[in-house]
């Protein structure tokens, strides 16, 4: 298990609900998915969602799942009505410029896998 | 989790499924069914999925107030999504009934059609007749039935082609945690 605050440093992150404290998640992986229904059959409870589906759909999924965090690739960042409804499930936002691959091999690294 | 009892009706469309060890729990169930401690009731317009979700939403918050332990409120809370998606994503519009009692908890699905051509099919991973806009939301991969089932303890689809769906499903409060 690492903090989310050390994964957001080493992807560069922003995050989008500084309300959230990144500090205070824990995470144990990642899911990589866009398909919203193989996250929900698949996607630990511990696990960051990487993904570059953005809309309101995903923080519905990532709440039923009971994922603590969300990593938008390649730079999408979600609108503010999406942040909103994050932080009423608080559930962390984090946008980073890398793609897919890198973000999850970095947290790979990171987890020492 | 093994497939344990599967009864196909020759002139009743429907698909049964029951979990491993809940056969007479079940079987209890709907020849007595208990005193409901709360019911819900939420409207599923036809492809409104920002409304969609609602139910599943206040429902998991309801079950967490409950007490209900949060692996089995994740599968509650996965199972009723996933079913919203389809009433909205696939029928003219329908209504999700929750319904808590002591110890599970009881989610029924009825829509206004047009039904399923055929629920075999339907219930294949991987099988979609999702449409376009459906896909770009990153639906329609063909997986929420089969994740329904997989994460209730019993399962009912009823369904007939140009009539409506119902679907329904129990999942009990002390049951498995995985």
């Amino acid at each position: 298990m690492i903090k989310l605050s050390e994964y957001i440093a080493a992807i560069k992150g922003e995050n989008h609900t500084p309300a959230l404290d990144p500090d205070e998640i824990e995470i144990s992986g990642a899911y990589v998915s866009d398909m919203l229904s193989d996250v929900m059959g698949s996607a630990k409870p511990e696990q960051v969602w990487i993904t570059i589906m953005k809309h309101l759909n995903v923080i519905a999924v990532a709440s039923m799942t009971g994922i603590p965090a969300i990593i938008f690739a390649k730079g999408h960042a979600p609108d503010a009505a999406v942040c909103d409804k994050a932080l009423e499930e608080s559930i962390c936002l984090i946008s980073s410029k890398l793609e897919t691959f890198d973000l999850a091999g970095t947290l790979y690294k990171l987890l020492g896998k | 989790m093994r497939v344990s009892a599967v009864v196909r009706f020759r002139e009743m469309p429907e698909y049964c499924y029951v979990a491993e060890g809940f056969e007479d729990a079940v079987r209890q169930f709907e020849e007595h069914a208990p005193l409901a401690e709360v019911k819900t009731e939420f409207a599923i317009p036809e492809k409104d999925f920002n409304t969609a979700g609602k139910g599943s939403s206040e429902l998991k918050n309801l079950l967490k107030r409950l007490g209900v332990d949060s692996v089995v409120l994740r599968r509650i809370a996965v199972a009723s999504y996933e079913a919203e998606i389809n009433v909205a994503a696939h029928s003219k519009g329908g209504i999700m009934y929750g319904t808590v009692y002591d110890d599970l908890i009881h989610v029924r699905f009825e829509d206004e059609g047009p039904g399923i051509a055929n629920i075999e099919q339907a219930m294949t991973p991987g099988f979609s007749t999702a449409d376009d806009l459906v896909r770009e939301l990153g639906f329609g991969a063909g997986l929420g039935l089969p994740n329904i089932k997989k994460n209730s303890d019993a399962m009912r689809l009823v369904s007939v082609a140009g009539g409506r769906t119902k679907l329904e499903f129990l999942i009990y409060f002390a049951g498995r945690f995985e």
